[in-house]
């Protein structure tokens, strides 16, 4: 149990709209409020695989069972958040 | 949002098709001549994208048994094991499975899918926590998901990623599932089984391997890559399907622990599903007789597939593995797969094609499954098309690709 708690919401969104930004080479602008599946047209995968790289960043295991619940970067940041508040 | 809305995205990816001229995903093999040969589209084709790895689909005794058993039993169970009983011959295949793997005792589930769907989604449930490989099958996320498990992915073949997410875990580690494949299906590289047993021994839990792919293909007795590492004492859990090297139609799961039994009772696909017919259990009852004796289908299909595997790498194509009796062939992107797909089936070489979102890393595969049947002549002239399509096509090498 090693997460870092001192993380807050804003850093959380910038780290994704970073990954994001690279797995679209800039192509289309993300703030928290992209689509992931809709603005980005990424597909189930391509989420997942996301989440690989999140996870690291803030020392957490995103469980897959979160993805439903995920449609926007600000929803993928909330659970985010939770996570790590819970480790 | 209607009804059919959402298959609006299909229908554009199935007009591509018809435009390009093909049906890949809904081939008709007009006429079924052999383990190896079938006639599609008029033609005499050679089948290399069948995992019938040892070829035994034609086997005569096994094909013998079968006719004895629909003799004998009928053409149906007609119903589930729980509500309408258990043919002897069933269970009698399930004693068979668990002595081949030296365990307490096993289930045969009706098809290699829900073994992974019955067994994950009878032993799993909402407070339990599946650490799997993030290039597991299908089957294996579906049966999580029934299970409404607690699922987190680990890099693919990475054993550090999963020994630190077991350690994140903390105490949960220790009643967690961890999910492998002996041969994974898209790339056809194996899991580096032993290193995943350490990490095991270290943070505890159970480890579930998936055989499907090498179960008659890897190990002395085509146990698998369990037998092959010498770790079948440290898998909780072998599943398998009857489908590949076994020439049926089933899957199983076995194992050791006393509570295996207790599955069936809190496995929806097992009980709510009819029973596999009796010439499908007579068939596989004799399959596994020679699989467990075939050390020379092994070394012919060993034989086969170093040869393709080196006469494509050869070629200077980026194969997705090693040499296994899976060998993927990396194209550059998803149109050149669908030509070079066509192109070989004009060769009389049938093959499976293969595109993300299936595959690992967004790559497009074109997938051969090579069988211990194929014939020196036929490994010939599948090696033959792929030269002529190199030099025809213009295939200059893919990248396989680092994903995550």
């Amino acid at each position: 149990m090693t997460g870092n708690v001192t993380v807050d919401y804003p850093q959380i969104v910038a780290e994704i709209c970073a990954e994001l930004s690279r797995l679209t080479q800039g192509r289309v602008e993300v703030g928290e409020d992209t689509d992931l599946l809709g603005d980005l047209g990424l597909d189930s995968l391509q989420v997942m695989n996301l989440m690989l790289q999140i996870e690291d960043q803030f020392d957490i295991s995103i469980p897959v069972s979160i993805l439903p619940d995920v449609k926007t970067v600000r929803d993928f940041a909330t659970q985010i958040e939770r996570l790590v508040r819970a480790s | 949002m209607g009804l059919f809305d959402k298959f609006q995205g299909l229908a554009a990816a199935r007009r591509e098709l018809e435009t390009i001229g093909i049906d890949p995903f809904g081939v008709e093999i007009e006429r079924i001549l052999s383990p190896t040969e079938g006639i599609i589209h008029g033609r005499r084709t050679i089948l290399a994208g069948t995992n019938n790895y040892l070829g035994l689909t034609f086997d005569p005794d096994c094909v013998a048994a079968a006719k004895r058993a629909l003799d004998a039993e009928g053409t149906g169970t007609t119903g589930s094991r729980m509500a309408n009983g258990s043919y002897s011959n069933h269970r009698r295949l399930e004693q068979e499975l668990a002595a081949f793997y030296e365990m307490r005792d096993a289930i045969v589930f009706s098809t290699g899918y829900q073994a992974n769907l019955g067994l994950l989604a009878g032993l799993t449930g909402q407070n339990d926590v599946v650490m799997l490989d993030a290039d597991c099958h299908a089957s294996i996320y579906d049966g999580c998901r029934l299970a409404g498990a607690e699922v987190i992915r680990f890099r693919h073949n990475n054993v550090e990623d999963l020994a630190k997410r077991m350690r994140r875990l903390g105490a949960r580690a220790a009643d967690t599932l961890i999910v492998v494949e002996g041969i994974y299906s898209m790339l056809g590289d194996r899991a580096p089984l032993a290193e995943i047993v350490q990490v095991k021994r270290e943070f505890g839990g159970y480890l579930l391997v998936d055989e499907a792919h090498s179960l008659g293909v890897l190990g002395e007795r085509g146990r698998g890559l369990v037998e092959e590492v010498g770790v079948l004492a440290d898998a909780d859990f072998i599943v398998g399907t009857f489908s590949k090297s076994l020439g049926g139609t089933g899957g199983f799961c076995a194992s050791d622990l006393p509570a295996l039994d207790l599955i069936r009772y809190s496995s929806r696909p097992y009980i709510f599903t009819a029973s596999p017919s009796p010439g499908t259990i007579a068939s596989t009852r004799q399959a596994l007789v020679k699989l467990a004796a075939g050390r020379d289908l092994r070394a012919r299909l060993t034989a086969n597939y170093r040869r393709l595997h080196a006469e494509l790498t050869a070629m200077g194509y980026t194969l997705g593995a090693p040499a296994s009796p899976v060998i993927a062939v990396v194209l550059n992107d998803r149109m050149e797969a669908l030509q070079f797909w066509k192109s070989l089936v004009q060769h009389g070489v049938y093959v499976n094609l293969m595109l993300p979102p299936a595959t690992p890393n967004g790559v497009s595969l074109i997938r051969c499954s090579v069988s211990a049947a194929h014939t020196e002549e036929q490994i010939a002239a599948v090696s033959a098309a792929f030269a002529d399509l190199r030099s025809a096509a213009g295939i200059v090498a893919a990248e396989l690709g680092t994903g995550t």
